[in-house]
């Protein structure tokens, strides 16, 4: 789930004219004595992070001169957080606090309502609090028709006690929190504490957020990088696997490392997965056969070729993999021979070097399997397709002789080059690369076998060699469905003459590094 | 007789003229199911395997006389509002394949469907399939698969894994135990028919004489299940599997609903409520079909 950081939860309270503390956000020493001569002295220091309980950790403090900011400025700039290293302070004017509440809107799956929460009793371990004096808590289920209504609100939280000054000083900004939490698709909104003064005004001190990943493409605003939970940041290859996501709305492909280096010395195989469920009952097969896997990855929801592919290049770009493990459900309901010619492709650029067991259960299992065997028997480590019959367990045991076969020897990664295409003097674009045909070389060819395999049917013969029958607009806007098909067909025939080309933005580079290294 | 789609649903399909739209609306069809016809804007005079393509549902209702359950295939962010108009239109069921939905999303369409007295599945989900009956969705992918993978009969499956539902359903299917009906209830935390409501349902239908469970880490629905059967509410025996032993906790798959929340959630957690229950859990997920005779020959 996308967490937001405080200043940016409160950058959303102030758009919903809640008080905030006068403050702003650093990144150097200068910058924040420069925004603590702005704001008066003395401020509060807050370290941006995502965790809560920053307070234990040091990592709020005050400041009554410039020395002592600066001197604060260095002890918290760069300090390790779990695995985030802090860079960026929150300098705030530091009020004069009578009373701490705790005031939140969090998303109750089962009622399928968002669900108020407000405690007169705020400030750390609201949990405890909680427990220790119920009273001080209400909670109440918000229908969305209804909203937050300001009579409601009012005399939800007088329940815990508040006199009637406070309650209603209180509740029309729990009013306008609400709808801040609906605006932004929060699937929680706390303000812990929210307080008052001792002049009786009241502010949001702090506020944590966390945004549905599923909602994030409508708040660019919030500059979210990748719309998933991590407990550290993300490692540049999961980046390279975001985009490749983020650019192809067909199917889903999801993928975390591990561990960034795969110790040799283990057994760490590259871990394909097809489905939530079917994936983490195949990680269990890994994990009793006394293996660990490099990375979790999950292309599922009829994704095409060309994504699985991508899937499979991503995790051939982990070094020291001693297996590469695919398995799903077992019986899915897309076509499975998109899949496996996916894996053809990215295997056989990659010249594999490790064994390969892809367990390929579901609709039409048997090209799908067929194909695994045609185009990757050659290989010279062992590669082999299964169907819906053979259990996870066993296509894992069968990974391991093959991994005996080879020695147990751990996989190199290559330098990324896309395929060649200088011969090439026709191409067209697809939705997320492009097809390209050495018409010289077709004219030998009496198959013409690429056209017959597209199953959309949008190539025909134009002087001896395959061309788009179709508006090459229609092919980039997705009726070449990237299956792979007519690539294969050539290639089953001997020949290279259409290549299909499917970059994947920053590998080359992210490769490069790794190779040199070494 | 079983659940949530019969013979007798009249259907519609919302987005029938993209990519999966028209891919399942062939496969529901041959199945068997009653597809009407379907909604596009902007598509209004087309066809799609001779389904007729409407502007919008009312247009559609104009035409075709009252329809009772719409299956949507529409982009994620338009979801909502594909969901609303079919309510308002007197659809009293949707499935909600797509994913991706926005959870504020899915609390609006919650909302309207209680008001107007509705269900729907998902969202995130492959759909319904009651064997012999129709589909609703996308189980089986092509209706020659779906025919010979499920045999009918009186065990009734739930799944918080799409991939799952299918391979339960013929696994079992395989070991000569046939199938009443089989949900995937979606993926997601929120949804509107959990493992809960499902099993209701199948505690109540004739033909289904016991119900498989396939759980996950996440959410609080299985735990709901246990309390339904310690009151009393579920009679029939329950056999389930909870996916996401070896989790970590906070660790988050692909599957949204798969995160460990608190107390409720974890696997232990589930697995002893289930127990206590009188449910039958299986740990290792090739014994289902073995359980399921088990039980099914105690029964008798
Ligand atoms: S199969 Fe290859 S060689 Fe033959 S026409 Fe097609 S691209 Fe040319
Ligand atoms: S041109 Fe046809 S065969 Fe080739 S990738 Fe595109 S759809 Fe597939």
């Amino acid at each position: 789930m996308a967490k937001l950081y405080e200043y940016q939860g409160k950058e959303i309270l102030k758009k919903h004219e809640i008080p905030i503390p006068k403050g702003a956000v650093i990144s150097t020493a200068d910058e924040a004595v420069a925004a603590a001569e702005k704001i008066g002295w003395p401020v509060v220091v807050k370290i941006q992070t995502w965790s809560t309980g920053r307070k234990a950790a040091g990592g709020v403090r005050f400041a009554a001169t410039a020395d002592e900011l600066r001197k604060h400025c260095g002890d918290l700039l760069g300090m390790k957080i779990g695995n985030f290293a802090v860079e960026k302070l929150l300098i705030e004017q530091k009020l004069a606090i009578a009373r701490e509440f705790f005031a939140g809107f969090i998303i109750n799956d089962t009622a399928q309502k968002p669900m108020f929460l407000f405690s007169s009793r705020g400030g750390s371990g609201i949990e405890e609090i909680a427990k220790e004096y119920p009273d001080a808590v209400v909670t109440a289920e918000v229908d969305i028709f209804e909203g937050m209504k300001p009579y409601r609100t009012l005399e939800l939280i007088k329940k815990t006690g508040l006199d009637p000054k406070t309650a209603s000083a209180l509740a029309p900004i729990l009013v306008k929190m609400y709808e801040a939490m609906r605006k932004s698709d929060a699937r929680s909104f706390e303000c812990n504490p929210l307080v008052m003064t001792a002049d009786e005004k009241v502010y949001a001190a702090d506020c944590h957020v966390v945004v549905d990943d599923y909602a994030v493409f409508r708040h660019p605003e919030f500059g979210i990088e990748i719309a998933r939970e991590f407990d550290r940041p993300p490692t540049e290859l999961e980046r390279i696997a975001y985009m490749v996501e983020k650019n192809d709305y067909r199917g889903t492909f999801f993928f975390f490392q591990m561990a960034e280096a795969a110790d040799t010395k283990e057994a760490v195989i590259g871990f394909h997965g097809a489905g939530g469920g079917g994936s983490m009952m195949s990680m269990n097969a890994v994990s009793e056969n006394g293996c660990k896997i490099a990375n979790f990855c999950d292309t599922s929801g009829n994704p095409p070729a060309s994504k699985v592919y991508r899937a499979a290049k991503v995790i051939l770009s982990q070094p020291g993999i001693k297996g590469y493990f695919s398995s799903g459900s077992g019986v899915a309901s897309q076509e499975q021979f998109h899949s496996a010619r996916g894996f053809v492709k990215a295997f056989l650029e990659e010249g594999l070097d490790v064994p390969a067991s892809i367990r390929l259960g579901g609709n039409s299992e048997e090209i799908a399997m067929q194909i695994i065997a045609d185009f990757l028997g050659g290989l010279p480590v062992q590669v082999k397709g299964f169907g819906k019959n053979d259990s996870p367990d066993s296509v894992m045991k069968h990974l391991l002789e093959g991994m005996k076969k080879n020695g147990n020897k751990g996989h190199t990664v290559k330098p990324f080059v896309l395929p060649d295409t200088k011969k090439c003097d026709y191409s067209f674009q697809t939705m997320t690369g492009s097809i390209h045909v050495e018409r010289a070389a077709c004219a030998a060819c009496t198959t013409k076998a690429c056209i017959g395999s597209c199953s959309p049917k949008i190539l025909k013969e134009e002087n001896g060699a395959p061309a788009l029958a179709i508006d090459p607009k229609e092919a980039k806007k997705g009726k070449c469905i990237e299956c792979l098909a007519c690539e294969l067909a050539c290639m089953a025939k001997g020949m290279k003459a259409l290549k299909i080309v499917l970059p994947i933005e920053g590998l080359a580079s992210y490769r490069e590094k790794l190779t040199k290294g070494k | 007789m079983a659940i949530i789609i019969t013979k007798q649903n009249r259907v519609i399909i919302q987005g029938i003229t993209g990519r999966e739209g028209q891919a399942r609306a062939q496969l529901m069809m041959e199945y068997g199911t009653q597809v009407i016809a379907g909604v596009t804007p902007g598509r209004a005079g087309e066809e799609v395997h001779g389904l007729m393509v409407y502007d919008t549902v009312s247009e559609l209702v104009a035409a075709k006389g009252p329809v009772d359950t719409s299956v949507i295939f529409v982009p994620a962010h338009l979801v909502k509002d594909a969901a609303i108009e079919a309510l308002e239109n007197g659809v009293k069921l949707i499935v909600i394949v797509p994913d991706r939905v926005p959870v504020h999303d899915v609390l609006e369409i919650s909302a309207h469907a209680k008001k107007h007295n509705a269900n729907f599945v998902g969202p995130n989900t492959l759909g319904v399939l009651s064997v012999d009956e129709g589909i609703l969705g996308m189980i089986g992918g092509k209706a020659s698969s779906a025919k010979s993978w499920f045999k009918r009969g009186n065990v009734g499956v739930t799944s918080r894994s799409g991939g799952i539902t299918s391979s339960i359903s013929y696994y079992l299917s395989q070991a000569g135990i046939g199938l009443s009906t089989i949900c995937h209830v979606g993926g997601d935390a929120v949804i509107g028919m959990p493992h809960n409501k499902v099993v209701e349902l199948f505690q109540n239908d004739p033909q289904t004489d016991l119900i498989v469970m396939f759980g996950e880490i996440g959410t609080s629905q299985e735990e709901t299940v246990a309390e339904m059967m310690k009151a009393g509410k579920i009679t029939k025996p329950v056999v389930a599997y909870i996916g996401g032993k070896g989790a970590k906790k906070g660790t988050r798959f692909s599957h949204a609903g798969a995160i460990v929340e608190g107390n409720k959630g974890s696997w232990e957690g589930k697995v002893t409520a289930l127990r206590e229950a009188g449910a039958h859990v299986v740990e290792n997920f090739q014994e289902i079909p073995a359980k399921v005779k088990e039980v099914l020959a105690q029964k008798k």
